[in-house]
């Protein structure tokens, strides 16, 4: 496949790479010192000059690409430039964009603004935080299945009661399956006699119900999240306030800038905005930040999202959530304290690998930053697992592949050995990262 | 010096709204024909207003109107309004027993008149002392100033519909300009064909319920009259009992009429249109409404445990009967938005219940309607802001603006509404000091309750108070100095306060 990208920033360069490997990917920016250095450090063609104009569009092989990937840091210039690709060839388009105002122009009408796909960055990191959020104790969580299914990732640790427990002990749901433990960052497919460990992070996929039901056996004190302080008015902070007043979770927004507070408080009736320097300690502990069920760190910076995140986590915040955006410091925020680093870009990748396989997934989801995929899949005529029993068609499939539920017509049936899958049907599944071209391919 | 304001363009457009005021005198010389009185006095009137229209539009036959000019303008329209609107009474009381005939009782009246206030000092209302013609022009000066007589030229001048938004703003009651179309005289125009159907609709019941036998006092005259007066919130009545006069009926079929008088007329744009949410959400018109509600039920409770004595008009005898509902729904629905009608002497309830009244007429109309007051929207402003304040003082750090229906009020607008409403309590404080001063050196030592009454039911043209001042008493023993500060208060309290000061401001002081 040929695809265009615009922007070669962080995100620009990130998609580029993870691409680079399989297709032919040709990345387009005004800044020539950064065409430079791509040209050197990946296998990719760099063209100097305006994503948004014709002719350099052209130069970079417009009319011969399938996909087209705006992904700057200008919400204007790439919904421009999905336009003019729009208008001078066929190619799929993709714009990354930041302000939601966007989004839901977009969502008017199919294709509006020659867009086929708009990713909205700050939309999806605000849902990704909030579904952690709403699930206590829970690392990671992600819907499949409009919702029918969901997937999500836990830590075990010397407190929680699961601890010891052999897999069958601990499975006491019917709609639930361990699909993997990630265990001293390898990932293992877990049996029926397999213990869970202190630091384990185990991936179960079931129905929200008995996830739900799972976490509170996880986390038996939280009875609900009823103080949320948001630490940091930037887009990705506003989404967060924005879907928590939606859900109506009472939360807190510091923002320093009076200007900006002035902002927030205006387009969030349901969020109560502090100004204030949101490091200051005196401040949050006049806030009793000792009281807070989850602190959210969205600054504008990583390090800062660090400090705030470790702060409020010494004060006494119960989880701490930061927003990290570059990708390699998601473990180290981890391991020094913060319960959860949540990376934006992870969700634009989510959405972009989405689109970019071959046979498309209906959603994807990255976990552990990167160690394994949690994947939707529509089974067609073609599929080896079509019509057979999974204890058979299991086979075929590379190890280590887990099938986590199926939705078939709106209903969430139960994977077994002797269930069969049909046409249509939709099944969630969890591969280690190597092996997951592997097994598109199959399905 | 310089006056740093074109004043000729002002005082030039003054003159071509005189013009058109001295058509509007055409009704009462037609009322003079039809009841066969003396048509003199109409026709002079007619012949003067022109030639001074002419003579002032002369003085700049090209106007160009910036925001300084619309506030000089505007300040200067509404008084040469009240000053020509006296030449009738001048002359109809000329050499006869008319109070009218005192120069300074009659700009009071024609000020009350077009600011809609209703307090008269005319010592007998009766057609003996009073042509029809003159007392149906007393009528229509409250109907012309009811929608605004500026609003209604942007509606038909298209020279003045230029900087129509300008002279609307500084207008139209209420804190900020709203805009239905994007042409301003298209805006003006249809408030006042809003203004206008509800006035036909009203003269329809009344005169309806006259011919089915419901109201054997409501001629067609009275109708018209009292259609004048009622959506305008006004309160004139060309009979001395006010509404009192007519039946329970015609009573109970005006109290809706009064109600929609203190509404936003905006709103009916919106309904018109089918859009029936935009009413139902907004947050003034809950607030209006629910006040009615709320102090026409309390109103009920205090006449229903015998608030109010038997009297000669519309005495209240206690008790829960309809006459206590009719007679607290009607009190309420007249004075919580300026309008002043009475059916009842309230003068002499208890005075408990006069203070309520009292309370009740701090409220006012909404911003967009006829009515006068401190206006519901701002009182919701004061106190969200009040209660924003109390929040903050012990949660220093959180920023909270203040909303209405829904949206952010601009901190401006926060700030420009405390300040008016500041500024009217203060101007009504001084007022009724200075009123119960000067009426004590002519000899007449007043209650409180009557000079504090003189001073609201002026600047917030609601027009009866209480004691002397009551809805069947008069203005007219006051003196002249306390009269021409009330002409003042109503001046302003029409405008808002605002436009009158700002010229004031912007000319004389120059330290500024």
């Amino acid at each position: 496949m040929r695809v265009v990208i615009v922007g070669a920033g962080e995100v620009g360069s990130t998609v580029a790479a993870s691409l680079a490997g399989d297709h032919e990917v040709i990345v387009i920016d005004l800044d020539s010192e950064r065409v430079d250095t791509l040209t050197y450090s990946l296998d990719v063609l760099a063209v100097e000059g305006d994503g948004a104009s014709v002719k350099t569009l052209r130069e970079a092989g417009i009319d011969d690409a399938d996909l087209l990937i705006a992904c700057t840091d200008d919400d204007e210039t790439n919904i421009v430039s999905c336009g003019t690709a729009k208008t001078i060839s066929d190619a799929f388009t993709i714009a990354r964009i930041r302000n939601t105002k966007f989004l839901d122009t977009w969502s008017q009408s199919e294709g509006a603004l020659g867009i086929d796909l708009m990713v909205g960055t700050n939309l999806l990191a605000a849902q990704s935080i909030v579904r952690v959020i709403g699930l206590p104790g829970a690392e990671d969580v992600d819907r499949f299945a409009d919702g029918l299914i969901q997937m999500a990732e836990f830590r075990i640790t010397d407190e929680t009661p699961v601890t010891g427990m052999s897999v069958a002990e601990a499975d006491t749901f019917d709609s639930l399956t361990f699909a993997a433990i990630i265990r001293d960052e390898e990932v293992v497919i877990p049996s029926g006699d397999t213990c869970l460990r202190d630091g384990d992070d185990v991936v179960v996929i079931g129905s929200p119900e008995s996830i739900s039901d799972f976490a509170r056996g996880i986390e038996p004190d939280t009875d609900g999240v009823s103080d949320v302080l948001i630490v940091g008015g930037n887009e990705i902070g506003l989404e967060v306030a924005r879907l928590l007043g939606e859900k109506g979770t009472p939360n807190r927004l510091v923002e320093p800038d009076p200007e900006r507070a002035r902002y927030l408080a205006e387009t969030l009736p349901k969020t109560t905005v502090l100004e204030n320097d949101p490091t200051d300690q005196e401040f949050l502990l006049r806030e009793h930040i000792g009281d807070v069920d989850v602190a959210i760190a969205t600054l504008d910076s990583d390090e800062r999202n660090l400090l705030s995140a470790l702060l409020s986590k010494r004060l006494g915040a119960a989880r701490s959530i930061a927003v990290v955006e570059n990708g390699d410091y998601s473990d180290l925020f981890e391991a020094v304290g913060v319960d959860i680093a949540v990376n934006p870009r992870e969700a634009i990748a989510e959405e972009i690998t989405r689109f970019t396989r071959e046979q498309h997934a209906e959603n994807v989801a990255i976990i552990e930053h990167d160690r394994a995929e949690v994947i939707e899949v529509e089974v067609d005529s073609g599929s080896v697992l079509l019509d057979r029993p999974i204890s058979q068609s299991i086979r075929d499939l590379p190890d280590g592949v887990v099938i986590g539920a199926i939705a078939r017509d709106g209903t969430y049936v139960i994977p077994r050995g002797d269930t069969v899958i049909e046409e249509n049907d939709h099944i969630v599944v969890f591969a280690a990262q190597e092996i997951v071209e592997e097994t598109m391919e199959a399905i | 010096m310089s006056w740093r304001v074109d004043w000729q363009a002002s005082v030039g457009l003054l003159g071509t709204g005189l013009k058109y005021l001295a058509v509007t005198m055409f009704v009462p010389l037609f009322v003079a024909v039809v009841y066969m009185e003396d048509i003199w006095v109409f026709a002079l009137s007619i012949v003067l207003v022109t030639a001074l229209g002419f003579a002032l539009e002369r003085v700049d036959t090209d106007p160009d109107i910036g925001p300084r000019e619309a506030l000089v303008f505007v300040s200067l329209a509404w008084l040469t309004a009240a000053v020509v609107g006296t030449i009738p009474y001048l002359l109809a009381g000329f050499g006869t027993s008319s109070t009218l005939a005192d120069p300074v009782n009659a700009l009071f009246e024609s000020m009350s008149g077009f600011t809609t206030t209703g307090a008269t000092v005319m010592g007998e209302i009766s057609f003996e002392q009073h042509s029809h013609a003159l007392l149906i022009w007393r009528q229509l000066t409250q109907w012309l100033g009811g929608m605004g007589i500026i609003v209604l030229m942007i509606a038909i001048l298209p020279e003045v519909a230029v900087n129509g938004a300008q002279l609307m703003a500084s207008e139209a009651p209420g804190p900020e300009l709203q805009k239905l179309t994007p042409k301003i005289a298209e805006t003006a125009r249809v408030l006042w064909l809003i203004y206008f159907g509800f006035t036909l609709v009203y003269i329809a019941v009344m005169y309806g319920l006259h011919l089915s036998g419901f109201a054997p006092n409501m001629d067609l005259y009275n109708a018209v009259a009292h259609g004048f007066t009622t959506l305008p919130t006004g309160g004139f009545s060309p009979q001395a009992e006010s509404i009192a006069y007519f039946s329970a009926a015609v009573q109970w079929a005006a109290i809706p009429f009064l109600v929609v008088a203190g509404v936003n007329f905006a709103l009916f744009w919106h309904v018109l249109k089918g859009e029936f949410d935009v009413m139902l959400e907004n947050a003034e018109f809950r607030a209006y409404t629910g006040a009615i509600a709320v102090t026409a039920a309390l109103l009920s409770l205090l006449l229903v445990r015998g608030a109010a004595p038997p009297l000669d008009i519309g005495g209240v005898t206690g008790g829960a009967t309809e006459n206590t509902f009719r007679q607290a729904a009607f009190q309420i629905a007249s004075l919580l938005n300026s309008t002043g009608y009475a059916t009842s002497d309230f003068a002499q309830w208890d005075t408990h219940a006069q203070v309520f009244l009292l309370f009740v007429m701090f409220i006012g109309g909404s911003a967009g309607s006829t009515g006068g007051g401190v206006k519901v929207v701002r009182w919701l402003v004061v106190f969200k802001a009040i209660r924003r304040e109390l929040y903050t003082t012990a949660n220093p750090d959180v920023v909270k603006p203040v909303r209405l229906s829904g949206s952010v009020v601009d901190e401006d607008a926060v700030r420009g509404i405390a300040a008016f409403t500041l500024l009217y309590i203060l101007l009504f404080g001084f007022s009724a000091v200075f009123i119960s001063l000067d009426t004590a050196r002519i000899g007449i030592e007043l209650t409180t309750l009557e000079a504090v009454s003189a001073s609201l039911a002026t600047i917030g043209n609601i027009g009866p108070g209480f004691g002397r001042l009551g809805p069947f008493g008069n203005y007219l023993f006051f003196s002249d100095a306390s009269k021409l500060l009330m002409t003042f208060l109503m001046w302003v309290g029409r405008l808002e306060i605002v436009p009158v000061l700002a010229v004031f401001i912007s000319v004389f002081d120059r330290s500024q």
